[in-house]
């Protein structure tokens, strides 16, 4: 697709979601608004998988762990925390996290980085899912929304679900914006160029285990900004949210929207939902449907959604010539 | 801490790692020959304690259930590989992820659809099912001891294989260089086959002897997974001893954290591993 076709067809993209919530009904917003905040966590994901090449199998546990923040750094009486001061903590908490693991697991490549980066998440699972700290097992309930109040003015409410979801788009686009604009930067050329030859860089003078771990502590941040939200959305946070379920699951929606492709990771985070919300439906037994659908993409669809229309063109055009 | 007690932790400790590296024997091996990473791994320790469940039931007996399970677990393993896997050896490590990844959701699934979703328990054999006296008050169970003498025979068997059969030779050579394996004329596809439907059996045999152990419950699989992913990434890619050693290292590890500090012993696992990494980030026993 040409450069116009495509930023065409994401400003259309852009303005369907604006007007979404004036005629779906309450409950498609919230579906919606939820897909947009597993969008902004594919997109944090993507930054590692798609674009520096770290397959990271462990990416819910800073998502998990900011969403625990949400709930156990607000006030404990009903009095709602401020959403100013609450969310950069929660997202600082998940980046500090990222930093501190990445540490640890960016000593390691390939397989070994997979393996320990989802042992490095179990680990934060059992913290949460053992001890007393966040409810246990059971999870715990965020009390209040956070509210928006900056000294006696209030600019939105999160309790209204229209307010919620326009303040989760906006979030999702700064979020694209910021990761598109990092990527064009030289910071963002280095992390591609680790991707395509780590070795290469070094021999180039880069220091590239802090660029990886830069990297790494972003994606946590992000990842923990789409934690926080989901725990506001939901008000209720367990151990699943870091669980390697989660961090399956994003791996999917970066897949399925082709790597390194920010506007395919949103795109994958619509068809997750979406097959999710449809199998569903049929079965109680979903689980197996999308086990088969991810097989069957690996097996036969490599580039993932992105990647569609170029091959659907270019057999088209073979059969042009042939027929 | 009184002797008996400490005798059987260090006994538990024992039993415990012998069954984490049956179970990681297949991990390492199929990651250092075929360079696969297979998530579905623990599936098949799950599989196993599930059809140990199902086949004792049947048979009255887990020795006869054990006897039919291996050559089962075999051919599962032999047609999973040809279908699915042999598919996966050019494909890069996320790719590989993602399938198997889908494949334990489908195992789960299926799992759950013939068997239900409760928890099981499997009888201890009639033979084994009686305790030895340690002390006046302390015992320990047999079978507990027949689990460990049965993985130590089988890793005795395991190192005649490897370091003195002819099989062995070509698994220690395709692990060190795929590609001159094959320039020698060995069929590369039947070893591959082998190894992994090896890697299979010895998995569910793992969760076979530890049916009546641990009882059979949705979710055991991924357990030992991640467990077994700790082992290798201990011991070492493609490396059977160090999966041994660090077997052992993990099981003594969270045997001792569970009596010493049992609300933190989940993460004295991950701390051996954290520690390790910082030593020797490609394991104890990766060679160059």
């Amino acid at each position: 697709m040409s450069e116009n076709l495509t930023r065409a067809f994401k400003l259309a993209a852009l303005l369907a979601l604006a007007a979404f919530p004036f005629y779906g009904t309450d409950f498609y917003t919230e579906v919606v608004a939820k897909i947009l905040i597993l969008a902004i966590f594919a997109m944090s994901l993507d930054l590692l998988v798609g674009f520096t090449g770290l397959v990271s199998f462990g990416h819910a546990a800073y998502f998990g762990l900011a969403a625990y923040m949400a709930v156990l750094l607000s006030p404990p009486d009903f009095t709602p925390a401020s959403l100013w001061t609450l969310m950069p903590l929660a997202m600082l908490a998940a980046g500090l996290a990222a930093f501190v693991i990445g540490l640890f697991v960016l000593r390691t490549k390939g397989i070994y980085f997979i393996m320990v980066t989802l042992a490095f998440a179990q680990m934060a699972y059992f913290i949460f899912h053992d001890t007393k700290l966040g409810g246990g097992s059971d999870g715990i309930y965020l009390d209040v929304r956070p509210t928006a109040a900056i000294g006696g003015y209030t600019p939105f409410d999160l309790y209204d679900t229209v307010h919620l979801y326009f303040f989760v788009l906006v979030l999702m686009v700064l979020v694209y914006l910021f990761l598109s604009r990092l990527l064009r930067s030289p910071f963002g050329r280095v992390l591609v160029g680790i991707r395509s030859n780590e070795h290469r860089m070094q021999s180039l003078g880069y220091a590239t285990f802090w660029y990886k771990l830069a990297a790494f502590t972003i994606a946590g941040t992000l990842a923990g900004l789409a934690g926080f939200l989901y725990a506001v959305l939901f008000g209720f946070v367990t151990p699943e949210y870091l669980s390697w379920h989660k961090s399956g699951q994003v791996l999917l929606m970066v897949i399925l929207g082709g790597m390194g492709n920010l506007a395919g990771a949103i795109a994958g985070a619509f068809v997750f939902v979406g097959l999710q919300e449809t199998f569903t439906d049929l079965t109680k037994h979903w689980q197996l449907l999308m086990g088969g659908v991810i097989v069957l993409v690996v097996l036969f669809m490599p580039g993932g959604l992105a990647a569609l229309p170029g091959r659907i063109l270019n057999r088209l055009r073979k059969e042009g010539r042939n027929g | 801490m009184d002797f008996t007690i400490f005798l059987i932790q260090v006994l538990n400790a024992l039993q415990y790692g012998l069954l984490l590296f049956l179970v990681a024997i297949g991990l390492t091996l199929v990651f250092g020959i075929m360079g696969i990473i297979n998530l579905a791994h623990g599936s098949f320790y799950m599989l196993g304690a599930y059809a140990a469940f199902v086949l004792t039931s049947l048979t009255g007996n887990l020795f006869a259930a054990i006897a039919l399970g291996i050559p089962l677990a075999f051919v599962f393993g032999v047609v999973l590989e040809k279908l699915l896997f042999s598919h996966l050896y050019k494909r890069d490590h996320l790719e590989q992820v993602l399938l198997t990844y889908g494949l334990i959701l489908i195992f789960e699934e299926l799992r759950s659809l013939t068997v239900g979703d409760d928890v099981h328990g499997v009888p201890i054999p009639e033979l084994f099912a009686f305790s030895i006296q340690l002390s006046d008050v302390m015992s320990y169970p047999a079978y507990r001891l027949v689990v460990s003498v049965v993985c130590i025979v089988l890793a005795i068997g395991l190192y005649f294989l490897i370091q003195r059969s002819r099989l062995g030779m070509m698994i220690r050579a395709g692990s060190h260089d795929r590609d001159m394996v094959q320039a020698l004329g060995i069929n590369i596809k039947t070893l591959y086959a082998v190894v992994f439907a090896i890697g299979v059996s010895l998995a569910a045999l793992a969760g076979m002897l530890a049916a009546p152990l641990s009882s059979v419950y949705p979710g055991m699989g991924f357990s030992v997974l991640i467990i077994s992913f700790v082992v290798v990434v201990i011991g070492g890619v493609g490396s059977v001893w160090g999966a041994l050693v660090a077997a052992l290292i993990i099981g003594f590890a969270d045997t001792f954290g569970k009596v010493l500090v049992p609300e933190w012993a989940g993460l004295a696992v991950y701390l051996v591993m954290a520690m390790v990494l910082l030593w020797r980030p490609e394991g104890i026993f990766r060679k160059g």
